[in-house]
């Protein structure tokens, strides 16, 4: 059980967005998709989605190529930046319209949670926040119980309190009937512990895809007096540098070394500082 | 037990460290059930498989032992052994770098040994 995303390259007006995507999404696991503004994320996660069709390549859904197979489709549910719900009807009647088209909606916890987000379901549409829509889209993503589930910038314009009650949400489905979650986010500080791997991509390309733990290893900043610091970095590559006074730090990949000079101080990085280290555009 | 994020050390350390500290406190008695994996990834909202892999270096080391289909136990004897670990480690953990610090700041080692028996005697 798994996705497969093989050699997928998809251009537009011959500017390549995502350049021979390999990838593999296993069973039963969060992913986090994290990339700058403009690195392919919803594009991929649109081709897996069958929203847009690719230049080259496969998706197989469990081994089935998605673009000939509405079964294989029908596994995967995902929630998208862009609104689709119609603007004139009511929440109880979009939820009824959901519960007809997709068999896997559960109609009664969507109304719970409606609850929890304190909306109304007499509201129209067309009366709610910006964060008001992410909640709505959030529940009906939480609440079509598919093997794969895709969020695609979940939390846009959600308050810290209802982000919150998000990653709380997902956890509990996950662990209650656990599915293949893909989370593709900016906001990395906060589902860094809810995710089990990470994919990175960076200008259209898989540059990471790892266990979150194996990936927090790869790097590491080391700060003390400069000569100290550029003697010991001659062993390493750099991925960044910065100067306060006479006290350098830089920040390398590679795994902590066990013997260290007293004199220098070592961390690691956390999730969002390493991810931000490796896709700092290079200034020439 | 406390879970840090904004702190370095890695989740799953922290969960290994939290109930070895529960155990050490005595809030989880040997032959006691300590939390499932479920339980603590809820709480803490933290991945289950992060969780899991706390757990299993507190299996792997003989401090908690796993029940099938009913949950994981305290193991008898691991009170000792976190104690004589707990030990070991403590000269890399606490007295290296006193001895760092003491010698930034100018004090000498009987300054220390003076500071080290006000501290046995102010906790009694």
């Amino acid at each position: 059980m798994s996705i497969e995303i093989k050699n997928l390259c998809k251009s537009y007006e011959k500017i390549k967005t995502l350049d021979n995507i390999n990838l593999t999404i296993e069973s039963n696991k969060i992913y986090g998709l994290f990339g700058r503004n403009g690195a392919g994320k919803t594009t991929l996660l649109n081709i897996i989605d069958n929203r847009v069709f690719p230049d080259s390549g496969t998706v197989l859904i469990d081994g089935k190529n998605a673009r000939k197979n509405s079964k294989a489709l029908s596994k995967i549910y995902m929630m998208s930046e862009s609104n689709l719900f119609p603007k004139d009807i009511k929440i109880k009647t979009l939820f009824k319209r959901i519960n007809d088209f997709y068999s896997e909606f559960d109609i009664d916890k969507a109304n719970l949670l409606l609850n929890e987000f304190h909306i109304t379901e007499n509201k129209k549409i067309r009366g709610l926040s910006t964060g008001q829509i992410t909640a709505l889209k959030l529940i009906t993503g939480l609440c079509i119980n598919r093997p794969y589930l895709v969020f695609d910038e979940p939390v846009n314009g959600l308050d810290a309190n209802y982000r919150e009650k998000f990653y709380k949400l997902l956890l509990e489905k996950y662990i209650e009937s656990p599915c293949t979650i893909i989370v593709s986010t900016h906001l990395i500080d906060e589902i860094a512990n809810i995710v089990e791997d990470v994919i990175i991509i960076d200008n259209g390309k898989v540059t990471i895809q790892k266990s979150k733990d194996d990936f927090l290893l790869q790097g590491f900043s080391i700060s003390g007096k400069s000569h100290i610091v550029d003697e010991f970095a001659k062993k390493y590559e750099i991925i960044s540098s910065e100067e306060f006074g006479t006290i350098k730090t830089i920040y390398v990949l590679g795994t902590i070394p066990a013997n260290l000079p007293n004199e220098v101080e070592v961390s690691q990085l956390n999730l969002q500082k390493l991810f931000i280290k490796l896709t700092n555009k290079k200034e020439d | 037990m406390n879970i840090n994020t904004a702190i370095d050390k890695p989740i799953f350390q922290q969960i290994r460290e939290g109930i070895e500290d529960s155990i050490l406190q005595g809030h989880y008695k040997e032959g006691e059930q300590i939390p499932s994996i479920t339980e603590l990834a809820l709480r803490y909202q933290i991945n289950p498989a992060t969780a899991l892999k706390g757990i299993n270096i507190l299996v792997e080391n003989n401090i908690v032992y796993k029940k099938r289909g009913i949950g994981m136990f305290v193991c008898e004897g691991a009170i000792n052994r976190l104690l004589d670990s707990r030990r070991n480690e403590f000269f890399d953990k606490y007295i290296t770098s006193l001895v760092n610090e003491a010698k930034r700041l100018g004090l000498t080692n009987d300054d220390i040994k003076k500071m080290i028996e006000r501290g046995f005697s102010d906790e009694h």
